[in-house]
């Protein structure tokens, strides 16, 4: 290779990062003021090659994805989070509700195919019982066996723990026993005292999601975690959501993957605050996760907001996962993202390669992976 | 081969590369390094603080007096056989039309390009552009292309020079650098053989700066060169600025395959190339073209997020908020959204923008009425992603902002 590392030290030293460059480079932990400096920083690439280190270091060259399945189960939801397009009230044209029969529909013709997760979440629906949240994913694990079932954000459980009028050990051993495999990491927004009372103010708190988190993982269920960033945020708010996140994880360990999810604007209640998020802005997102959340496995690059050319290019600057296939994904449809609905897998395979890395296959909870012949 | 450490300190020394290591530096490189050492060369070409932190656009138009053409090249998506029921040249009024919406929505050049017409000769154009010159003396008329001129030399039987001398009495100012495609006639013969050669497209750029005018250098990659070929392409761009310093900006985009004759052939069920193919392309560019002051990100091939990551690998010119015919008309699209998400792009990451002229000098910014337009748009809600999708769209079909 023309060029080693050291080289490369000397072009991120010019660009004024050579203190946060030793200290990524010993594995210390950054700081507040470093998360803050590098979202701040004029040189993106400089920013970019760091986290690429930091990649590197943990997973080479591979780049993860999976085959899946988004089942945004209800559009109908009791809280109006400004930020989102994708909430109906009940009795609106636009509302719906899938059945737990619904769900065994739309699986069943997938029950011979490659995909291996469906992912389920939904608004808030006031008139759903216990129950249903059971039934749907007994019906998804009706309708294919071996389909991995992640499902309910952290705002999901809560309600569920509320309404089920059991134990927290009940319930989680009742969603065990049907069929859920693990939890997805949405519903954090930005896990700030001022951000939550600006814009999803009626949904749980930073800390009300950071403690159904920890039950969750308590529990023996694996999680994601997310920050919707783009809307009405400060950069010190962005690095505050890390180090929460990344100080829960030093206890529970159960985070899997961070996922940045870009803010569209479109249709929501911040139309006129935000405007779809720039490049600059979604590769920095990614690279400075990839710094900050030194505890968190993985990264990733969620197409579906980031557009597909922009998250094939943040295997580069940090991420080492694409999602996945994403069959009819609409919560991010609604607030007019420009990605299509899916992407086929051949498709996310040349993306992953045409920028030079290895395409591995994993399933949800990156147990199993297997390697893309080429 | 070189070391790495001499590669490195070659490059910060404004020195130019070899060809091998420019081809090892672009194959094997990690796309950041590669992206910080073209921002060391952007910055480093740009000289005083100042200007390394502004951005450049310009708005212009570009007008296809016609779509006729001779040489068949398989790429091209735009042309029409002579007698085509889809052939046509453009009436006078339609031209001038094109120019007075340009001029009212702040724009200062024109980029008038078309096929190789078997029978619109060089007095053809000089009427064009006298007409247009005398209408509109303030319009920058960036016209043409070396195929094109090479094209009405061999028309009128009479020399390049002697073609481009009398264009630039008529009103030419300078000439875009449209149809070099690649610079290695291995390719050339397969995907333009009956058009100029490199020989003859090098020639044309030698004339014109005898003249003292300036013109620009393009790349169109992702089609049946390989990387070798790619540099090539680069050293023939750079051996020319070293011999006469001609060329104002070079402009590398991806082959667009879609609706072309011979793309998919070409391609053997390939994708197109991918963005992060175009960025690292980008970066190579910004490295190896040590003599050539500026480099320009393509939104019109790569969407404008991707464009925006371009100024962070090499670029300081975002190219060109095309006022186009298509554009204008689509349904609550309208063009100055483009300067509006232009802007807010250098802007977010970090940088001025300035319009500027082909010359790359800004302009002042009084001239346009942009001010005024920007509450228009944001009381009409223009979904502005769709509109960028749109412009994209309808345009890809013209090799724009050169």
């Amino acid at each position: 290779m023309t060029m080693n590392l050291e080289q490369e030290n000397l072009l991120i030293d010019r660009a004024g990062l050579k203190a946060i460059r030793s200290k990524v480079d010993q594995g210390e932990r950054l700081s507040f003021e470093d998360g803050v400096l590098l979202y701040e920083h004029p040189n993106l690439m400089a920013v970019g090659a760091l986290a690429q280190r930091v990649r590197h270091r943990r997973h080479g060259k591979k780049t993860y994805f999976n085959i899946n399945l988004h089942l945004d189960y209800t559009n109908v939801c009791i809280y109006s989070c400004k930020f989102c397009a994708f909430a109906a009230k009940p009795g609106e044209d636009r509302a719906y509700l899938m059945s737990p029969e619904d769900i065994y529909n739309r699986i069943l013709p997938l029950r011979d195919s490659e995909v291996s997760e469906v992912h389920m979440v939904a608004g808030i629906h006031p008139d759903m019982g216990y129950d249903y949240y059971l039934d749907i994913i007994r019906a998804a694990k009706r309708a294919k066996p071996d389909i991995h079932v992640k499902a309910f954000t952290m705002v999901e459980i809560d309600h569920l723990l509320k309404i089920s009028g059991k134990s927290e050990d009940q319930v989680f051993e009742d969603l065990r026993e049907a069929g859920l495999g693990s939890c997805p990491g949405g519903g954090a927004e930005v896990l700030t005292t001022r951000i939550h009372k600006a814009v999803f103010r009626d949904k749980i708190s930073p800390e009300e999601w950071l403690a159904s988190a920890r039950k969750v993982q308590e529990h023996g269920f694996r999680m994601n975690a997310t920050m919707l960033y783009g809307h009405v945020e400060r950069v010190k708010e962005r690095v505050e959501h890390f180090v929460r996140l990344r100080e829960l994880q030093d206890e529970t360990g159960g985070f899997m993957t961070f996922i940045p999810l870009a803010f569209w604007p479109y249709n929501t209640a911040l139309e006129n605050y935000g405007k779809v998020t720039t490049g600059w802005n979604d590769l920095r997102q990614i690279a400075v996760s990839r710094l900050m959340l030194d505890n968190f496995p993985n990264i990733k690059a969620y197409w579906i907001m980031m557009t597909p050319k922009v998250a094939q290019i943040a295997q580069s600057f940090g991420a080492n996962d694409l999602d996945g296939t994403v069959t009819e994904e609409r919560i991010t449809h609604d607030a007019g993202t420009s990605a299509p609905m899916e992407l086929p897998k051949q498709e996310l395979i040349h993306m992953i390669r045409a920028a030079g890395f290895d395409p591995v296959l994993r399933d949800t909870t990156y147990q199993r992976f297997e390697t893309v012949g080429s | 081969m070189t070391s790495s450490n001499t590669v490195i300190h070659k490059v910060l020394d404004g020195l130019p590369l070899t060809p091998d290591e420019g081809l090892d530096l672009y194959l094997n490189a990690e796309t950041s390094t590669l992206g910080l050492l073209a921002d060391e060369v952007r910055r480093s070409k740009l000289q005083t603080e100042q200007k390394q932190g502004i951005v450049t656009y310009i708005i212009d138009r570009n007008i296809n007096p016609t779509n006729v053409c001779i040489t068949d090249c398989g790429f091209c998506a735009f042309y029409r056989r002579p007698g085509d029921p889809e052939s046509y040249i453009l009436d006078e009024e339609q031209y001038f039309q094109k120019i007075q919406e340009l001029v009212d929505a702040g724009g200062t050049q024109i980029l008038v390009q078309g096929g190789h017409h078997p029978y619109l000769k060089t007095d053809w154009f000089e009427e064009l552009f006298r007409k247009t010159k005398k209408r509109f003396p303030q319009v920058w008329i960036h016209g043409m292309s070396p195929p094109e001129i090479d094209h009405l030399s061999k028309l009128d039987k009479i020399p390049v020079l002697e073609v481009l001398r009398r264009l630039q009495q008529a009103g030419l100012d300078s000439l875009p650098g449209g149809g070099a495609e690649i610079l290695v006639e291995r390719v050339r013969k397969i995907i333009a053989p009956k058009k100029a050669t490199t020989e003859e497209w090098l020639d044309v750029m030698r004339q014109l700066a005898k003249l003292g005018m300036r013109g620009t250098a393009t790349m169109m990659f992702g089609h049946v060169e390989t990387p070798k070929e790619r540099i090539e392409h680069l050293l023939r761009i750079r051996e020319l600025q070293e011999e006469c310093g001609v060329f104002t900006a070079f402009i590398p985009w991806t082959f667009q395959p879609d609706h072309t004759p011979q793309g998919k052939e070409w391609l053997e069920g390939k994708p197109k190339a991918s963005a992060h193919e175009y960025l690292r392309m980008l970066a190579i560019s910004r490295i190896f073209l040590h003599n050539i002051d500026n480099i320009q990100s393509s939104w019109v091939t790569q969407g404008i997020k991707t464009c925006q990551i371009g100024l962070a690998m090499g670029a300081n010119d975002f190219g060109s908020a095309m006022l186009e015919e298509n554009v204008v008309s689509s349904a609550g699209c309208d063009n100055m959204t483009s300067v509006l998400e232009i802007e807010r792009h250098i802007k977010d990451a970090g940088f001025i923008p300035r319009r500027r002229n082909m010359l790359y000098q800004f302009l002042d910014e009084n001239n346009h009425p942009i001010e005024s337009r920007i509450a228009d748009l944001q009381n009409q809600k223009v979904p502005i992603g769709q509109c960028i999708e749109n412009t994209k769209e309808s345009s890809k079909e013209t090799e724009a902002g050169q």
